[in-house]
């Protein structure tokens, strides 16, 4: 009874959504059921569509791993932006520094340089919450905005291509990454990489992170109770900021792949704010509140958001319908999901299952 | 340096403060009451994107600032009826409304992205702004910077003056015992929600129809956030939410004219300079446990349930 609930409120908050989104279409003129039948056939129809479904959901389930285990630690992560940004830019930084060295090596190292730059960026939010008392879900957002800004400036100094110098064009962009650093396509002529086996084993290793190991025991404690967790012994200071790590780190790597796993294999800017990430770690959040906060559930949650994103650029190219509308789907799904833990806790409650399931939490984290 | 540069930066800073100075009030007056709303950002764009629209459809300032403060005020209505009628939880709902707004905005907006409109133009009040620099810095600007002088007035004076302020704040520091007493707890709550959106919709509709006359998709550019920020910074008091607007403002008026002075830094390095300054002055005050907890409204962030008593 509860596993199926669990299962089928999600999934209304899904249906409710694409129901106003049909709206919008007729709206605009278009079809509906053409318009959806285009957006998810696209997205899920061919091997071609899966594969750069799957591409796309890389870093939305990745970031969105990261917030599970920030928001299961009571943590708000908000600074996905920022911690891809600063995971992008150490590893990008790494495979500059040591073009020459062999795939085996160069892709682990640039990778770890990913979660580490990712890590760091996470931790100085999480050390401020935990020793100075600050809001993590200000300072993460004030620190995306100085990430992104930082990457424009070494994009645009240190780190620009020396060609975009020569020729004048000055577009902000490094030059053209090892080649050894290339992620490994798994299908031949498409666009599935490595990067998508990287995403799933970390997702399972989160799952294990979190109810196998006595760290995730811990980090759940802390976000469960911190008074009774501190009785315990537990330091609650040095759990924020691991948990905020953690889900940094798992944001770095998500930026890592977006550089090695990118068709231009350069890391590249626009100047704004969202050129390099795509919204990633905003859509994250999304992806992982519709999980249920569950790493293993994000797995089908990033499919479904990345299908999405693959589909609204089919729709944009059949029915000129603007993909904009997708992003409002997407905020749409959250705001019924959100909504949904009410029924989900008034089903509950009169089925008499007080019994809390222990890998189940309120959606955000925040416990009265 | 020069004395005219000087009033001038300040002129402008009040100008560029004055989307926070609406946002932050709405949002310090909702967070009085005991409700977060994370959704600032997304209300600021809605309120934005629709001022900007009624603005190109009727030339009206009137119709396009009420336009902009009824789309923030319909963003925080779907927020307070998940929060106060279904009890979800304020964080993610706020987050949830942020993102909504993005793109619903990014939606509505995109037949406008390349109209620009004339702007509003400055008010000079007579006799007064012929004082010399007073005149400059406090008659000399549009209306909508006038006039969110007059909601600081109005919100500092409603909030301790009146007792509908005394009975929010009570709500917003114990809504049980509001409760007790009689007061609709629910029912307050969702008028200073629903105020707190209008105001956002408010500085956004400031932002697109007066600050800078045209529309950008995500023009807001994180001012949503950094008004959150201020209520903080201000330990929920109206007059330093109002010294920190134009002091965040004044940041980002400084970083054009550094480069004036001949001081060499990149614009990038400039540009992250307000942000930092927040997170510096974050540390400065929440650093003592106790500031907040005296400041903050008790009940912040909570959700009420009104049948557990």
């Amino acid at each position: 009874m509860k596993s199926f609930i669990s299962l089928i409120i999600p999934l209304c908050a899904v249906l409710l959504a694409l129901m106003i989104g049909a709206i919008m279409l007729l709206s605009l003129g278009a079809n509906p059921i053409s318009g959806y039948v285009t957006m998810f056939g696209a997205a899920f129809g061919s091997l071609e569509g899966f594969s750069e479904t799957a591409v796309k959901s890389i870093p939305l389930l990745l970031v969105g791993v990261g917030i599970c285990i920030a928001f299961r630690a009571n943590v708000i992560n908000i600074g996905g932006e920022g911690q891809m940004v600063m995971g992008a830019l150490l590893a990008t930084a790494v495979a500059l520094a040591f073009p020459g060295l062999p795939s085996l090596m160069l892709i682990p190292m640039v990778l770890i340089a990913g979660a580490v730059g990712g890590a760091f960026w996470g931790s100085i939010a999480g050390a401020l919450k935990a020793y100075f008392n600050v809001s993590e879900i200000l300072s993460t957002i004030m620190l995306n905005i100085v990430a992104v800004q930082f990457m424009n400036f070494l994009l645009r100094g240190f780190m620009i291509d020396p060609a975009e110098v020569a020729r004048g064009t000055g577009i902000p962009q490094t030059m053209r990454l090892s080649e050894n650093a290339d992620l490994p396509i798994l299908l031949e002529g498409m666009r599935m990489h490595l990067g998508v086996v990287v995403a799933l084993l970390v997702a399972v290793g989160a799952y294990f992170l979190l109810w196998r190991t006595a760290m995730g025991y811990r980090l759940r404690a802390v976000g469960y109770n911190p008074d009774a967790s501190r009785y315990a012994g537990i330091s609650v200071p040095k759990n924020v900021t691991s948990a905020l790590a953690f889900s940094g780190a798992m944001a770095g790597i998500a930026g890592a792949i977006l550089v090695f796993g990118s068709e231009s294999h350069r890391m590249v800017t626009d100047g704004g704010s969202t050129g390099f990430t795509g919204s990633a770690g905003f859509n994250g959040i999304v992806v992982a509140l519709l999980a249920g906060l569950h790493p293993i559930w994000s797995i089908p949650s990033a499919l479904l958001f990345g299908g999405m994103l693959v589909g609204a650029n089919a729709l944009q190219r059949a029915a000129q319908v603007p993909s904009a509308l997708i992003i409002a789907l997407n905020g749409l799904i959250v705001v019924f999901v959100v909504s949904s833990e009410y029924f989900k806790q008034r089903f509950l409650e009169s089925g008499r299952v007080d019994i809390v399931d222990e890998e189940d939490t309120p959606a955000g984290g925040s416990h009265e | 340096m020069d004395f005219d540069i000087f009033i001038h930066i300040l002129v402008a800073a009040i100008a560029a403060g004055t989307p926070f100075v609406y946002a932050a009030l709405g949002e310090l007056v909702t967070e009085k009451s005991g409700v977060l709303n994370l959704g600032v950002e997304g209300m600021m764009l809605v309120g934005a994107i629709s001022g900007f629209i009624a603005m190109t459809k009727t030339g009206s300032l009137l119709v396009a600032v009420l336009c902009g403060m009824s789309a923030g005020a319909l963003m925080a209505c779907i927020f307070a009826v998940l929060t106060l009628t279904l009890m979800a939880n304020q964080v993610a709902s706020g987050l949830a409304l942020t993102i909504f707004g993005v793109g619903l905005s990014a939606f509505l907006g995109l037949k406008y992205t390349s109209i620009a409109l004339p702007g509003v133009k400055e008010l000079h009040i007579p006799v007064l702004s012929d004082i010399p620099v007073i005149g400059q810095l406090l008659f000399s600007h549009d209306i909508l910077i006038y006039s969110s002088f007059v909601l600081f007035a109005a919100v500092s004076w409603f909030l301790y003056k009146t007792k509908a302020g005394l009975i929010l704040r009570g709500i917003g520091e114990a809504p049980k015992s509001a409760h007790a007493l009689g007061y609709n707890v629910i029912k307050i709550r969702y008028l200073a929600v629903l105020f707190g959106g209008a105001m956002a919709g408010l500085g956004g509709a400031y932002l697109s129809v007066a600050y800078t006359p045209m529309w950008v998709e995500g023009m807001v550019a994180g001012r949503g956030w950094v008004s959150l920020a201020l209520v903080v910074f201000a330990t929920w008091r109206p007059a330093r939410v109002m010294a920190g607007a134009y002091l965040f403002g004044g940041i980002t008026i400084a970083q054009f004219h550094v480069q004036g002075f001949g001081i060499e830094i990149p614009s990038q390095l400039l540009s992250m300079l307000p942000y930092i300054a927040t997170i510096v002055v974050l540390v400065l005050i929440s650093r003592d446990q106790n500031t907040i907890r005296l400041n903050s409204p008790a009940s912040l962030g909570i959700t009420y349930h009104p049948d557990n008593q």
